[in-house]
């Protein structure tokens, strides 16, 4: 196991290249379903004060 | 193209597509780790440290395709004044950025024990640079403008211009000395490297691709809903 994770001398290399992919690739998914959420929650609250108007087409 | 110009009918077939794709990236992200980390051999030069190609390979690939797909939406943008174009432009150019930061972090991951440094300033490393720059030069000048489509034209000119960099970036280890190895898998006479390491390196690649259209898909639906915030809130301050 230790020979493993040691990857030939060369661990501190590699594993922090697929942290780095992983931080990145993380942090992008969740910043975007995070804003869609907040956006879409934001538009339905505007909708039910809209009710009444015009009503908006889409 | 024009039955998907409509907002509605895009939402409709995008939130249709989403479990799939990202589904199939969780999967094929997984299956790639594990022949990346656990089923592949070491290289017969590089050791173990070929094992950082699997991502930094596919997301310099990605860099340049998310680039392309970028200026392609923009040219379209452009010329038709299509709305969801532009929206996908935009949308697309933060998950570009993150691809390219891996693909540079990556190398210098990889360059220090093989080349014995972190960086050197020759073609290709330094036209993978210019391509964040562009990035993030185009993610500046979007978001740059009240009037969002005043940004939208803008960045997209920016992204346009910005496309004389790919076939820079691609050549650029056959037109100039580098330390950077060749290419072996897009060439005009068929990949050179072992099936072994390929495999891992094009599930990765898949994975890759497929993580960008569910992030996209994420992100132009975010993009669509604050249009439509901007649209009522100005219908509501009309009164």
């Amino acid at each position: 196991m230790d020979t493993y994770f040691s990857m030939g001398g060369h661990a501190a290399y590699i594993w922090p290249s697929y942290l780095v992919a992983a931080v990145v690739l993380i942090a992008l998914l969740i910043a975007s379903w995070r804003a869609v959420r907040a956006r879409e929650a934001q538009l339905k609250t505007l909708r039910h004060a809209r009710r009444g108007g015009a009503g908006e087409t889409e | 193209m024009h039955r998907f110009a409509n907002p509605t009918r895009f939402l409709r077939i995008a939130n249709a597509v989403l479990p799939w794709t990202g589904g199939l990236t969780a999967l094929l992200l997984g299956v790639g780790l594990y022949l990346a980390l656990l089923n592949s051999p070491p290289d017969y030069q590089q050791g173990e440290t070929v094992r950082i190609m699997y991502v930094h390979v596919p997301s310099a690939w990605m860099g340049m395709l998310v680039y392309l797909t970028m200026a392609i939406a923009s040219a379209v943008a452009l010329i038709w004044r299509h709305p969801l174009a532009d929206i996908a432009a935009k949308a697309a150019a933060p998950i570009g950025a993150g691809f390219t930061i891996i693909c540079l972090v990556t190398g210098a991951l990889w360059g220090k024990p093989m080349w014995g440094t972190w960086w050197v300033w020759d073609a290709r490393l330094t036209s993978m640079l210019i391509l964040l720059f562009l990035y993030l030069g185009y993610i500046a000048l979007v978001n740059a403008f009240d009037d969002p489509n005043r940004g939208y034209r803008a960045a997209g000119i920016l992204a346009l211009v910005g496309v004389v960099n790919l076939p820079i970036i691609k050549f650029s280890v056959d037109w100039w000395n580098t330390l950077h190895q060749p290419a072996s898998v897009i060439r005009l006479d068929g990949p050179t490297i072992h099936p072994d390491i390929l495999l891992p390196l094009l599930v990765m690649a898949v994975a890759f691709k497929l993580f960008f259209i569910t992030v996209l898909i994420l992100r132009i639906r975010s993009e669509i809903a604050a249009a439509k915030i901007r649209n009522l809130q100005l219908s509501l301050a009309r009164g």
